[in-house]
C-alpha cells in the first residue's frame, strides 16, 4: 500500500458499448481528505465511483482501494467502504430503524443494535424511528442514507450527489457532519455539482467525457485556468450580454445573480470588448479573481467544443 | 393556447407509444408471441379425443382369439400396445405408475368357454383419474372386440359370431369409477394455482429492487447471491405451503376429492414442486430489467404450465412434441403425483418417476438463476 492513500488507482477505464465512459483516469486520495468530485452530467463520475466500490468491473487500469486490490479484493473493499447511491436507495416500505437494522444485519455487525441506536441519536432521528423510510422529506432521507452507510464503521465514504436536491440549511448540516468525520480519519470522496461544497473541499477533481481536466485545491484550479473575469454590475448589463458573446476575446459572459461575468484568457481582448462600454451611464465595470464556477464553465464549454 | 381537445397531441402520444413499443422487445415478442402459442397449442396441441393410447395386454390364454384381439387393438387408433404380459400384477403396476392408460386382461380358458358359449368375459381396466382421457377409446371397445372375432368365428362357431354376445366386456374405470371430473381437475388445480402463485411471486424479486433502485444498494453490501436467493425464496416457501393446504382442505370438505395416498408423501413433493416454481420466477427476476418484463415472462411459462401439463387436456391426447414440452414442465409431474397419490393411493415407488424430474428441474433452475445472478452491475 501507497504510504497513506486511501485511494490509488491509475488507469481506470470503463467502456459501455462503443462509448468510453471513463478514460483511465488516475486519482490518489491521501488518507483523511476530503475530496471534490466534479463534472458535467454524464462526465462519469457515478461510473468512476462505482469502479471504486467494485460495483462495476474496470475493462482495464490497476489500483488500490484502502491497500485492497480493486479487481481481486472487492468483497473486502465493499466492507470496508461506505457508499451512498445518488438516487435514494434504501428501502421506502421499511421504517428507519428497519432499514438500519437490516444494514446491521448485512454487514453482521456484532454490536449491531447499541450501533443502531448511537447512530439513531447522533443523527437526530430517535424519535422518528418507527417511520417509514418512504415518507420522509428530502433532508431527512438523505440523512438516513448517511447514517446507514456509516453504520458499519467504513474507512472510506463514498459519496455520489448526496446533496442534490436537499435544501441549503439541511446541506450545511450535512457537510458539517462530513467535515467532523473527516477530523476521525475518515476519507471522503464525495461527488457534487454546487461550488460552494466543492470549496469546502481539500482537493477538487474536474471530469470531463471521461477524462480529468482540471485537478488540485480551488486555489490551484483557478489558477491554473489562467482566467480573467470583469463584473459587468448596472442596469445595462442584461441587453449587452448578447453583444458581448460575439466579440473575440470573450469566452463566455454569464450571469451570477445580477451580475454579469465576463470571461476569457487574452486579457487585452477582454479590455477592448469592454472598453466602449466603461463610460456607458449606470454601469460599473471591474476585475475580479475568477470563481472557481467561472473556471468550470470554461472548462464544460472548452471540453464540449463549444468554445470559441 | 386554449385548452381544447386536441387531435395532435393525440397523435403525439400515439406515436410515442409505438416508438416506445418498438423498442421494448418483449412487449411486442408478447402480442405476437401469446396467441400463436394459443393457436398452435389450443388448434395442434390440445385433442379431447386422444389416441394412440399406451395399453398393456394381459393375456392369460394365448392362441388364436387373443392373437386377433390384441391385433385388432394394434390396428385400432385409439390403442397402442406398449406391453404384452400374462402377468396381471405387472399389468396393474403400469397401470398406477401410469405407464398405460389400458389394461385388456384375456382371463384363462377364454378360448375353451367362447367355443362352449360359456360367454366369457373380457376385462378391461382403464385410468378413469381423467375420465375425458379414455372415454372414447372406451366407448369404441365392444365393438372392437366383436369384430376382431367375426373372422375367427366360422364354420361350426358361425352361430357364435351371431349369437350375441357371445363374449362380455367388461369395464373397471379404476381410481375414479364413477368418472367425477372434479376429482381430476380439483387436484390439477393445486398444481396450477401454484405454479402460478409462485412464479409470479418470486418473478418480481429483484426486478421490484432493480426498479426502485435498492438493488444498487444490495450489491455495494456484503451479501452473497445464494443468500439473497435463499432469503428471497423462503418467504414464498411458507406462502406456498398455505396455499396448498387451502386447496387441499377445499378439495376435501369441499368436493369431496378421495385421499388414499400418504399426505406426508404429497406434502413433501408439494414442497419440491413449490421450490421448483420459485427457483424458475427468482431466474425470470435475474434476467428482467424492471417488473413488466418480468410478469411478461412469467406468462409465457404459464400458459403451456397450463395447456400442456395435462391439466386442462388429456396428456396422451396430445401430439409428441406437445409431450416432450410438457415433460419438460415441472407441473405435469406434479399433477401426476398428486392424482397419483390421492386418487391411486401411490406410495414413492409409484411415484418415483414424477419426483425425480421435479428434483432435477429444482437443481436446474435454481442454478441457472445463481450464475445469471450479477455480482455487478455491468
Amino acid at each position: 500500500m501507497a504510504q497513506g492513500l486511501a485511494i490509488d488507482v491509475h488507469g481506470l477505464t470503463k467502456r459501455f458499448g462503443q462509448k468510453i465512459a471513463v478514460n483511465g483516469i488516475d486519482i490518489a486520495v491521501p488518507d483523511g481528505q476530503v475530496w471534490g468530485f466534479l463534472g458535467p452530467n454524464g462526465s462519469g463520475k457515478t461510473t468512476t465511483i462505482r469502479m471504486l466500490c467494485g460495483l462495476l468491473r474496470a475493462d482495464a487500469g490497476t489500483g488500490t482501494c484502502l491497500g485492497y486490490d480493486l479487481i481481486t479484493q472487492s468483497d473486502a473493499i465493499k466492507r470496508a467502504v461506505g457508499y451512498m447511491t445518488q438516487k435514494f436507495s434504501f428501502w421506502e416500505d421499511l421504517s428507519i430503524r428497519e432499514n438500519l437494522d437490516f444494514v446491521a444485519r448485512m454487514y453482521q455487525l456484532a454490536d449491531g443494535r447499541a450501533k443502531i441506536d448511537q447512530t439513531l441519536d447522533r443523527l437526530g432521528l430517535r424519535k422518528r424511528q418507527s417511520q417509514l423510510a418512504g415518507e420522509l422529506s428530502g433532508g431527512w432521507k438523505q440523512r438516513l442514507a448517511l447514517a446507514a452507510c456509516m453504520l458499519h464503521s467504513p474507512r472510506l465514504l463514498l459519496l455520489d450527489e448526496p446533496t442534490a436536491g436537499v435544501d441549503p440549511k439541511a446541506r450545511r448540516d450535512f457537510w458539517d457532519e462530513i467535515h467532523r468525520l473527516s477530523t476521525e480519519g475518515l476519507t471522503v470522496l464525495v461527488s457534487t455539482h454546487y461550488m460552494d461544497e466543492a470549496e469546502r473541499c481539500d482537493r477538487i477533481v474536474y471530469i470531463s467525457l471521461g477524462n480529468i481536466v482540471a485537478r488540485g485545491t480551488v486555489a490551484e484550479v483557478i489558477e491554473q485556468s489562467k482566467l480573467f473575469t470583469f463584473i459587468v454590475e448596472g442596469d445595462g448589463a442584461r441587453v449587452m450580454a448578447e453583444h458581448l458573446r460575439s466579440l473575440p476575446g470573450v469566452e463566455f459572459a454569464s450571469f451570477f445573480g445580477a451580475a454579469l461575468h465576463v470571461s476569457g484568457r487574452d486579457r487585452a481582448a477582454l479590455e477592448q470588448a469592454l472598453a466602449p462600454h466603461r463610460q456607458q451611464p449606470g454601469l460599473a465595470i471591474h476585475e475580479a479573481v475568477p470563481s472557481l464556477e467561472d473556471v468550470f464553465i470554461q472548462l464544460q464549454e472548452e471540453n464540449s467544443g463549444n468554445a470559441p | 393556447m386554449s385548452d381544447r381537445f386536441s387531435f395532435a397531441r393525440v397523435l403525439a402520444v400515439l406515436g410515442k407509444e409505438f416508438i416506445q413499443m418498438r423498442r421494448d422487445r418483449l412487449t411486442l415478442g408478447m402480442i405476437v408471441g401469446v396467441p400463436m402459442m394459443q393457436i398452435f397449442l389450443f388448434g395442434f396441441a390440445i385433442n379431447v379425443n386422444p389416441k394412440h393410447l399406451p395399453t398393456a395386454v394381459s393375456i392369460s390364454d394365448p392362441g388364436v382369439f387373443s392373437d386377433s384381439i390384441v391385433a385388432a387393438l394394434a390396428n385400432s387408433s385409439y390403442f397402442e400396445i406398449v406391453k404384452a404380459t400374462n402377468s396381471p400384477v405387472v399389468a396393474r403396476r403400469l397401470l398406477a405408475e401410469g405407464d398405460v392408460s389400458f389394461i385388456v386382461e384375456i382371463p384363462a380358458n377364454f378360448s375353451r368357454d367362447l367355443v362352449r358359449g360359456a360367454e366369457p368375459s373380457l376385462l378391461v381396466e382403464s385410468d378413469a383419474t381423467d375420465p375425458a382421457a379414455g372415454s372414447n377409446a372406451t366407448a369404441a371397445l365392444s365393438q372392437l372386440f366383436t369384430d376382431a372375432l367375426r373372422d375367427d368365428l366360422k364354420g361350426p362357431l358361425a352361430a357364435r359370431a351371431v349369437a350375441t354376445p357371445a363374449f362380455d366386456v367388461i369395464i373397471h374405470p379404476l381410481y375414479n369409477p364413477e368418472a367425477i371430473t372434479q376429482y381430476n381437475v380439483v387436484p390439477g388445480l393445486l398444481a396450477v394455482i401454484l405454479t402460478m402463485s409462485m412464479v409470479l411471486m418470486t418473478c418480481l424479486a429483484l426486478t421490484r429492487e432493480r426498479e426502485r433502485g435498492t438493488y444498487e444498494n444490495l450489491l455495494a453490501m456484503p451479501v452473497k447471491p445464494l443468500e439473497l436467493m435463499r432469503g428471497k425464496i423462503a418467504r414464498n416457501i411458507i406462502l406456498g405451503w398455505i396455499q396448498g393446504v387451502l386447496v387441499l382442505l377445499i378439495a376435501k370438505f369441499v368436493f369431496d376429492v378421495p385421499m388414499i395416498g400418504s399426505l406426508p408423501l404429497l406434502g413433501i413433493c408439494l414442497l419440491l414442486f413449490i421450490t421448483a416454481n420459485l427457483a424458475v420466477g427468482y431466474t425470470f427476476s435475474t434476467i428482467a430489467q424492471n417488473q413488466l418484463q418480468a410478469m411478461q415472462m412469467t406468462m409465457f411459462f404459464l400458459l403451456p404450465s397450463i395447456l400442456l401439463s395435462g391439466f386442462a387436456f388429456p396428456f396422451r391426447g396430445m401430439p409428441e412434441w406437445a409431450q416432450w414440452i410438457g415433460e419438460a414442465l415441472p407441473s405435469t409431474h406434479f399433477l401426476r403425483v398428486v392424482r397419483g397419490v390421492l386418487l391411486k393411493g401411490n406410495g414413492l415407488a409409484e411415484i418415483w418417476p414424477d419426483t425425480w424430474p421435479l428434483i432435477l428441474f429444482l437443481l436446474v433452475a435454481g442454478s441457472l438463476a445463481l450464475l445469471r445472478f450479477r455480482r455487478t452491475l455491468d
